[in-house]
């Protein structure tokens, strides 16, 4: 436990689970209300030590399920605390129900999920189909490329989510970030403390006035809600990057929406996640041989930041558009499924190719990034979709 | 029935010394003493080291998900009621996460038999706080002792109206084999709670050893609901043995073939394929 007391103002080594619960412990957070599931385990247990120790100073609870998880943070939410929990896979799948009810009562609750694959077959490995199934639950998510990043984003979904009135949750790519030993920058506790603050007052189970949260809403009002929760997601861009752009002011570090390598390259793979740095390496010693590729990784999801991906489309023909999750009978995989949207709707032509792969932890090498590229470079005008199987 | 018909070729991926073989040990003693075919026995498990189970038997098995093998096991049995039905899982699975499901499958009597692989501990995601774990029990997610008190699942399906409570420890498995014995042969729904000890991240075998003794050696009544409350709820020893039993309630299956007749199940008693049955099938289904 103590061995995390004196790296907090140093580079220190972390696996991502370790760079999340040290996010955690600086954040100012009430209460944590947590499942184990691998590979999210380390998350929880590090929290767990830190509040035996000392270190963390909210509460920190054991619950039986990951549904009793959401639920308490809920309820803590509700009564007005800064609440966190942690999960992965088939715990995400549990929380479902009460995914929507965060959202839809507008509860600024942060969540790290710790991508991994859904049963059946069973296995424990990183995909993205977990968080894929829950994409339109109306929780922000953003993702991270590695340890640093998973540690930055968490502090922000605090903020983030007091001011837009929204859930967020920080995807980090099981095994690959969770376990892997990384370089992370850690921020002085004073200097986290000060940038999230404590959480606005805002309406509450605990203020003077007694009222009661989520009644029923009929016919004539439902849809309200909900357009106005659409707009609040939609919008929160904004804020998002506020609080991204103070936070590098602190850090030196600004993730942004989304990250270019080779801007305006010919061939463009859009990827979500730690594969992202694969395939940058990739590019780039392709680049230095006179090839026109690069890369867009994508660090928020929800809400899709639109114009700048737009941005980046000039000079650009196609669109290897890397899903690591199945969208079952869809026209495409679920973030090609969305560049395209974004696409038709703005009325900008690229030729698209929908690629599967990585699934249930299949390995992504630099060779096969270039395999991919190379592929893309020749292919036809056309739209095409396949499964790729790299990793070998 | 020879053991030998239920040994799987997969060797169990359980530590050295985990209480788990012992189970698994007696509950193919079980199923040989009362010779019932592999074909016609299900095995329904959830996630864990205790939940691998069906992989490391030859008989019908389905590893499912975390804390659901239970209705997963009634949708066999109601199905096709003449299978044995089996659940074999952890504390965390059937006490914890999915410990809804064990109280209304008691209540309904449903004719499942659920042995519980009971170590105290999260053993596969290694070594966290469990339903079962004691107050101030050192775990990961309870460095400093746990304040949270531990579920007795005995006295708590005995008072919800389980017809079969039983208690066996993996140690002991000739004893083991008796209470699943007696379990299967129950009419309805039967718990065996079995204390499996975790070599690896909580292991009680010396208390559990230092503790135990056997309810029938000292005269316990299973058919009075206040000894067995009684005994479910001693915390001084570690008593063994059928704890309660009740055959005077019909199991749900029994009560629904009264009320809707017999021609409505699907399935039929399952007969191992012969060439002739397997040539009538492909006609059928060509
Ligand atoms: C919904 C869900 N949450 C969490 C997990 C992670 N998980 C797998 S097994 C387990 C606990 C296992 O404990 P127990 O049931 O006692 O079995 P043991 O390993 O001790 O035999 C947990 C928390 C999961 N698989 N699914
Ligand atoms: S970790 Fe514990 S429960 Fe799991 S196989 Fe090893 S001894 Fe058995
Ligand atoms: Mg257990």
């Amino acid at each position: 436990m103590a061995q995390f007391e004196s790296v907090q103002t140093r580079k220190s080594l972390l696996t991502g689970d370790e760079a999340v619960a040290h996010a955690v412990r600086q954040s100012n957070v009430d209460l944590v209300a947590a499942y184990p599931i691998t590979p999210q385990t380390i998350i929880v247990e590090r929290i767990a030590d830190f509040a035996a120790s000392g270190a963390f100073t909210g509460q920190f609870v054991p619950v039986e399920s990951e549904h009793s998880a959401m639920s308490a943070c809920i309820g803590g939410a509700l009564a007005g605390a800064r609440a966190f929990t942690a999960t992965a896979s088939q715990g995400l799948a549990l929380m479902h129900e009460m995914l929507y009810a965060a959202s839809g009562l507008r509860l600024p609750i942060s969540m790290a999920i710790a991508n991994r694959a859904l049963n059946s077959p069973l296995n424990i490995h990183n995909d993205h189909t977990d968080v894929m199934g829950s994409i339109d639950s109306g929780w922000i998510q953003l993702f991270a490329e590695n340890a640093e990043e998973a540690y930055d984003r968490v502090i922000q979904s605090f903020r983030i989510a007091e001011a837009v009135n929204l859930p967020v949750a920080v995807n980090l790519d099981g095994f690959t970030l969770t376990h892997s030993t990384e370089p992370v920058e850690m921020l002085s506790d004073e200097a986290v403390r000060g940038f999230v603050g404590r959480p606005p007052k805002r309406d509450s189970l605990m203020d003077e006035a007694p009222k009661s949260f989520g009644l029923m809403s009929l016919p004539d009002s439902y849809q309200f809600f909900k357009e106005d929760q659409s707009r609040a997601t939609t919008g929160s861009g904004v804020t998002i990057s506020q609080v991204e752009g103070e936070y590098a002011k602190l850090s030196g570090r600004d993730h942004g929406p989304l990250k270019i390598f080779g801007s305006g390259s010919k061939v463009m793979m859009v990827m979500l996640g730690s594969y992202a740095g694969t395939a940058r390496t990739t590019a780039r010693q392709m680049k230095n041989g006179g090839e026109q590729v690069g890369v867009i990784s994508l660090g928020w999801l929800r809400p899709f930041p639109e114009r700048q991906f737009l941005d980046a489309l000039e000079g650009v023909e196609t669109l290897m558009i890397m899903d690591r999750s199945v969208s079952y009978g869809a026209p495409a995989g679920p973030l090609a499924s969305d560049v395209m949207s974004l696409l038709y709707r703005y009325g900008i032509k690229r030729k698209v190719i929908a690629v599967t792969y990585g699934l249930g932890g299949r390995g992504f090498l630099e060779e096969d990034a270039m395999k991919l590229f190379r592929y893309a470079e020749k292919s036809g005008p056309s739209f095409e979709s396949f499964f790729f199987y790299g990793g070998e | 029935m020879s053991i030998k018909a239920y040994e799987s070729d997969t060797r169990p991926d359980w530590c050295p010394g985990c209480g788990d073989f012992g189970v698994l040990a007696a509950v193919k003693d079980a199923l040989a003493a009362l010779n019932i075919p592999p074909h016609n026995v299900v095995i329904s498990s959830g996630i864990g080291c205790s939940s691998n189970f069906p992989g490391f038997i030859k008989t019908y098995g389905f590893h499912g998900l975390h804390g659901r093998p239970i209705p997963v096991a009634i949708g066999i049995k109601d199905a096709n009621p003449n299978l044995t039905v089996l659940v074999t899982a952890g504390d965390g699975d059937e006490y914890g996460i999915g410990f809804n499901h064990m109280i209304h499958a008691a209540r309904r009597n449903d004719d499942i038999k659920v042995i519980v692989m009971n170590n105290e501990i999260y053993g596969l995601t290694t070594g966290q706080l469990s339903p079962t774990s004691r107050l101030k029990q050192v775990t990961k997610t309870s460095p400093s002792g746990s304040i949270i008190y531990p579920l007795n699942p005995l006295a708590a399906l005995i008072g919800d109206g389980a017809t079969f409570v039983a208690r066996g420890f993996s140690g002991q498995p000739k004893h083991l084999s008796m209470l699943i014995q007696e379990a299967i042969k129950h009419r309805g729904f039967a718990l065996v709670d079995v204390l499996s000890p975790c070599v690896t991240w909580y292991d009680i075998y010396d208390e559990v050893r230092k503790l135990m003794y056997k309810l029938e050696d000292k005269g316990h009544n299973p058919t009075d609901f206040y000894a067995a409350m009684k005994a479910a709820k001693e915390e001084e020893k570690l008593p063994l043995g059928i704890f309660y039993r009740d055959e005077t309630k019909p199991s749900f299956q029994e009560m629904l073939k009264e009320q809707i007749g017999d021609g409505r199940w699907a399935s039929k008693s399952v007969t191992p394929l012969n060439s002739e049955t397997l040539r009538e099938l492909e006609y059928e289904f060509s």
